[in-house]
């Protein structure tokens, strides 16, 4: 608890950090300069708090998605973007513009949400129907089935010359959230919360359905339930700011090697953690190449990727 | 009581159980035994509700087991089947305090910790603890679902050949421990088990399975003869008495 405590405070600290940071002249001198205060109080309040405020719902909620995922597949490489989870939403959000491109956002949400409830249904159906005798297999049928999705998408935005609408949602970019544009995210906020109230149940499905029966829960309601938060938590994110790649996956592998898999102890780090590590990656997107940013999802491609890796190939424990 | 009525499995054409009858006491020991194939593990599937059963009818006290609140049934019958796969990485008293689930609902009580720490040092895992189970060797983490099991405090506790992976020195211990739960704790403990000296020497009811039917059921004296040996495996064997026990040799 004193741990958390003082890891709150870090990343409290790592988000201070991320106001200050950008084009425009916002320091905490300006902000007590009578002369810029005003230009500057308002710059903070429609794009640096609310940026900042993106980076941590969206980078808590999505590892948070990873984990549920990762204990109801029980598999550790699957999260919302090896599972096809992800490129379902974009075909949902490539649907919403071509038959309809004027409804409000969180209908395009919901949308979005639905089609990744089917992708990701899809998903466990192969895995169901496919002998699993590797542990490796499982992100690779996501990854192929992402691939297949993505590229069905492709063609028809190519085909309706919406291609350069639907990468902006393929690529996670937090360089367009202002005051308004974000907001959405607090949905996923409260799916995080319920993940927490849940999190027992999360944990027994993690051990099996034979082990969720013999303990008289409802294997199928808890999949059911966490198959809606990851779906939900992915379209939100998607919608508002693009799809950051491997969060979901390197957060929780990491909490998992020092604290284990016991959600109700370990699911606030890994919010806590995903929170930090998008701040970090956005620090480092608006830094790299200012005045100019690259997109955080192409920041966190190459970190993910890479500590991806390393899980693949870490040698596994005792006994195993 | 389990009450077990014309249970049938069938997978395509071939039928796995055929039209098991039966009825498990609601105290002492039950063992199952038979050949590969015989059908005992599927059996012991179908009573505790893990897989569904092509016909048939199986009650616990009168609960019907397909219609019952699992809940309900989890505090009345818990299940350990054999190779326990886990991918979650959780320690031994986290697994072993999962077995208090159905009571504690996640917010243990005093009496729920007291319940782990009973099982814990039943099974004598006191020193492991805080261990991952994917760093404990197969024979400990076979201890520890078992502690899992018995955390639950069900009258009925199944076990899918609970004695697998585990040295002589701790299956001897395990069987004084399922007989100390049916003796002083008047719970019902039925094991599918390979060793049938184990089964003869530790059980107060013996039910014989071959091909998918049970052909003999009743005390340890009665089942475990020379004939009812040839009739079930198909093994010719010797069966002495052993300080009142029937032991089968069928080494040589």
């Amino acid at each position: 608890m004193k741990y958390f405590l003082l890891a709150c405070l870090g990343v409290f600290a790592l988000g201070v950090l991320s106001l200050f940071i950008g084009v425009s002249d916002v320091t905490p001198m300006t902000l007590l300069d009578p002369a810029t205060s005003t230009h500057a109080f308002e710059m903070l309040m429609v794009s640096r708090v609310p940026r900042t405020l993106a980076l941590v719902l969206a980078g808590a909620a999505l590892s948070v998605a990873g984990l549920i995922m990762q204990m109801l597949v029980r598999n550790r490489f699957v999260e919302p973007s090896t599972a096809g989870t992800v490129e379902s939403a974009s075909l949902g959000l490539l649907v919403v513009m071509l038959l309809a491109p004027g409804l409000p956002v969180i209908l395009k949400m919901l949308v979005a949400a639905a089609f990744a409830m089917a992708g990701t249904a899809v998903f466990l159906g192969i895995l169901r129907r496919v002998p699993l005798r590797s542990e490796f297999i499982v992100p690779l049928i996501g990854l192929m089935l992402g691939g297949v999705i993505e590229a069905g998408t492709n063609f028809f935005a190519f085909r309706y010359d919406l291609l350069q609408s639907i990468n902006a949602y393929m690529i996670g970019d937090f360089s367009a959230i202002l005051r308004g544009r974000y907001e959405l995210l607090w949905i996923s906020f409260g799916l995080t919360c319920v993940a927490y109230v849940a999190a027992d149940r999360f944990t027994v499905a993690g051990l099996g359905q034979d082990f969720t029966t013999n303990l008289g829960l409802d294997y199928r309601k808890v999949m059911a339930l966490g198959m809606v938060i990851v779906s939900l938590v992915t379209a939100t994110v998607v919608v508002t700011c693009g799809v950051i790649p491997f969060l979901g996956l390197v957060v929780p592998n990491i909490v998992r090697l020092v604290i284990g898999d016991h959600l109700r102890r370990t699911l606030p780090w890994v919010a806590l953690l995903g929170a930090a590590l998008v701040i970090a990656c956005d620090i480092v997107a608006r830094l790299v190449i200012a005045p100019y940013e690259i997109p955080i999802g192409t920041i966190m491609g190459v970190i993910g990727s890479g500590l991806f890796l390393y899980f693949l190939l870490r040698r596994r424990g005792y006994g195993e | 009581m389990i009450e077990v009525s014309n249970v049938t499995k069938s997978y395509g054409g071939s039928e796995v159980v055929r039209g098991v009858t039966s009825s498990l006491p609601a105290n002492g020991v039950t063992s199952i035994i038979g050949p590969n194939g015989a059908g005992k593990s599927t059996f012991l599937s179908m009573i505790s509700r893990l897989l569904p059963m092509s016909s048939g009818q199986v009650t616990v006290d009168g609960m019907d087991i397909l219609t019952a609140d699992g809940d309900a049934m989890a505090k009345k019958l818990s299940i350990l089947r054999q190779d326990n796969h886990l991918t979650a990485r959780l320690t031994v008293r986290d697994l072993v305090a999962f077995g208090r689930y159905p009571h504690s609902k996640g917010r243990p009580t005093s009496e729920d910790l007291a319940h782990v720490e009973r099982s814990i040092s039943y099974l004598g895992l006191d020193n492991l603890t805080h261990r991952f189970l994917d760093e404990l060797s197969g024979g400990q983490r076979q201890r520890a679902f078992i502690a899992m099991v018995l955390c639950q405090d069900t009258k009925y506790v199944l076990l899918d050949e609970p004695l697998n992976n585990l040295d002589m020195k701790h299956a001897v211990a395990m069987m004084q421990l399922f007989r100390r739960a049916a003796d002083e704790l008047s719970k019902s403990v039925v094991l599918v088990l390979h060793d049938i000296n184990f089964a003869s020497c530790y059980s107060d009811l013996i039910i014989a399975m071959r091909d998918g039917k049970l052909v003999r059921q009743g005390a340890p004296a009665e089942i475990v003869t020379t004939a009812n040996i040839q009739e079930v495996f198909d093994l010719e064997a010797r069966v002495e008495i052993v300080e009142g026990r029937s032991i089968v040799h069928f080494y040589l």
